[in-house]
């Protein structure tokens, strides 16, 4: 896939709304762009698209790939007697960056407004207000009409629009629909010597759970989760890790909160792009989690390893990225399933 | 007791997720005392030896892992910066050295305080390999790295580093070697990543499917100094736990270890662990749920790089163990 069509594909996933629970907007703009190029495309009980795309033949390893389709966002849940809507989290937001924002309330995308009830700015240094206390206006004059517009359990998410920003783009959601565009650009690509499941997952920012039923149902030999990561390469006050930084390539991970990479697929990943020379980088250890969380411990164990694209501001309403660093996370992770054998990973 | 075995144990390289070296020296030790040993795709060693009798199957797991750090940056001078992997605090480790798989050492020390009463967070510690810069140091974010102590026999006591738990794989091991013909299959399964996911024991336990399964690790005592009120002792025998914050052990399983012991005549603990739990937490939950309970051995200092033991203790742990395996 060109750089045009893979950030047309990333511009069109970033747009469409889908918080956790919530996904089958993700999931329907995603399958004409899977259609034809894999064997088979099935969603299961939680929801997952799961994509399979049959190896040739070379060996006969199953290996699982996965994307979130989820992103942050909020839920409607109650109304005001003045018709504004109050709000919970779906996902883990910074309550700060909230106040004042414009959102995309339930299925018609209704436009919406966050405001703040009793506003009063006498104290620049008054507390942060918690989701709680925050209203979301949508033009309702009373309750009965914001009921019928947006009823309890309505799905809230950030109204952003993805573009270009100079080198860079600019957009909602990058956490994780850049790993789901990765994972499309990979799946349109040629027949791979392993056998292949890309899984679309459901419900990652509420808990890794998607991912867990379909690391159960795939069974893989070995698992490569695809992310959009955390960048916190701004200056900073005090020399310290950036956690990861944009335009210096996809970022693997050796150990997270939910899990320890397999230090094979670790060992792999760089010898494949040391070999081919693309960069990368480590992402600062101890930090997040991912799917490959619960997928690594289905059945019998399953070595795992993250792949992310480094974005800078994710779970807020504007994410930027390095188009590099996507097109280069498509080629480092297709060489590194290309030089996956049974060897990599067996155990004697 | 076999102190050169335990001292191979305690002192070889083995953090969650890279426990090779750990592997390698357990394997060979119980290769020929098993009936078939096998590594699962996480990387638990499973050593098995049959039964006689009607097949049920019976898990014993003891961790190869050790509590680590990992390093998360590396600054313009060469210090290094970490994380945990498992549960560390910073007030154990201040002073003491760190030792990478390629050998290399390093000393844990911590910035300079406004105010130094304050225990320090894991972020205001930092590591000194002796480099002059980062192109110098001669590691990289990502390398794993384990506390240094050595083990030291002291009149009855051990100390050493991560007896946590190669003490209750020295148990294993020396069980598998003593115990004669069993009833049930019994799979000796040291596991990996107990520090921090229990995804070792989770997953083997998984495929081996088994009926009745139990963790051997080290547990708290309440034996020093104004200790959090817990009733084991070091010193005064196994410890058969009746439940810790992560397992309520099965009361069938519980008891089958207390008759066991009563037959016998070895002295034992109940125990009630507040904070903390073992493999057989997440082992009781594998496929439709297993009987699962622990045999543990007090321990003081657990998680620090000292760790003690009593060697009566150690000794009736493999005692118990036998009894409970092998009923006259």
């Amino acid at each position: 896939m060109n750089r045009d069509a893979l950030l047309e594909l990333l511009y069109m996933l970033s747009n469409t709304p889908g918080t956790s629970g919530d996904e089958i907007e993700v999931r329907r703009a995603l399958r004409p762009h899977l259609e034809g190029h894999v064997e088979s495309l099935r969603v299961d009980a939680m929801g997952n698209l799961i994509a399979h795309k049959k190896g040739t033949g070379a060996h006969d390893l199953r290996v699982l790939l996965t994307a979130h389709m989820d992103e942050v966002g909020l839920m409607v849940v109650d109304h005001t007697g003045e018709g504004a809507l109050k709000v919970a989290t779906s996902g883990s937001i910074d309550a700060r960056l909230l106040p004042g924002l414009e959102v995309r309330v339930g299925p018609q995308a209704r436009p919406g407004v966050i405001g703040i009830k009793a506003i009063h700015r006498a104290d620049e240094d008054e507390n942060v207000i918690p989701v709680s206390a925050l209203t979301v206006d949508i033009g309702a004059h009373d309750r009965e009409e914001a009921l019928e517009l947006a009823p309890i359990g309505t799905r809230i998410t950030f109204a952003t629009t993805a573009h270009p920003l100079g080198q860079l783009v600019a957009g909602k959601a990058f956490d994780d629909r850049a790993g789901c565009a990765a994972l499309v650009a990979l799946l349109q690509g040629p027949p791979l010597p392993c056998d292949v499941f890309g899984v679309f997952t459901v419900q990652e920012e509420v808990g890794l759970r998607g991912a867990r039923v379909a690391g159960y149902t795939v069974a893989p030999a070995a698992a490569f989760v695809l992310e959009g990561t955390i960048a916190d390469d701004l200056p900073k006050e005090e020399e310290g890790s950036p956690t990861s930084e944009i335009g210096k390539g996809p970022v693997l991970t050796v150990m997270d909160r939910s899990y320890v990479a397999d230090p094979r697929l670790v060992r792999l990943v760089i010898q494949v792009a040391t070999a081919a020379g693309i960069p990368y980088q480590f992402k600062q250890p101890g930090i997040g989690g991912t799917d490959a969380g619960t997928i690594h411990f289905t059945r019998e164990g399953v070595p795992a390893i993250t792949l992310a694209i480094p974005c800078r501001y994710i779970h807020g309403p504007v994410a930027l990225l390095d188009p590099q660093d996507l097109e280069h996370t498509v080629a480092l992770l297709r060489a590194s399933l290309e030089q996956l054998t049974p060897e990599v990973i067996q155990r004697p | 007791m076999d102190l050169e075995l335990l001292t191979q144990l305690t002192q070889a390289f083995g953090p969650p997720g890279y426990e090779e070296e750990i592997r390698a020296v357990i394997r060979e030790v119980v290769t020929p005392l098993a009936d078939s040993v096998w590594v699962d795709p996480l990387g638990s060693l499973v050593a098995l030896k049959r039964g006689t009798g009607g097949g049920k199957k019976t898990v014993l797991a003891a961790h190869m892992d050790e509590i680590g750090v990992m390093v998360t940056y590396v600054d313009e001078k060469g210090y290094l910066r970490f994380t945990r992997m498992g549960g560390i605090s910073p007030l154990m480790h201040i002073g003491g050295r760190v030792r990478f798989a390629d050998g290399t050492v390093g000393v844990i020390s911590v910035e300079r305080r406004e105010d130094s009463s304050k225990i320090p967070a894991l972020e205001q510690l930092y590591i000194d390999v002796g480099a002059s810069s980062r192109e110098d140091a001669p590691v990289k974010v990502g390398d794993p790295a384990v506390f240094m102590r050595p083990l030291v026999a002291q009149g009855r006591r051990l100390i050493s580093k991560t007896l946590d738990d190669r003490v209750g794989c020295y148990v294993l091991i020396e069980t598998l070697r003593r115990l004669g013909p069993t009833p049930d299959d019994l799979y000796f399964l040291f596991s990996v990543q107990e520090e921090v996911t229990l995804s070792g024991a989770r997953t083997s336990a998984y495929k081996i499917d088994p009926d009745m399964a139990l963790a051997v690790d080290v547990t708290m005592t309440g034996d020093t100094p104004k200790a959090l009120p817990m009733a084991v002792e070091m010193g005064k025998g196994p410890a058969i736990k009746v439940q810790d914050s992560g397992m309520i052990a099965h009361p069938a399983v519980r008891d089958l270890l207390i008759a066991a012991a009563e037959r016998v005549g070895i002295p034992y603990q109940r125990e009630i662990l507040l904070g903390g739990s073992t493999d057989a937490a997440a082992m009781q939950l594998v496929r439709g749920g297993v009987p699962s309970g622990c045999v543990s051995i007090p321990c003081r200092y657990v998680h620090s790089p000292s760790e003690m033991v009593d060697v009566t203790d150690v000794e009736q742990t493999v005692a118990l163990l036998s009894a409970a395996l092998a009923p006259a």
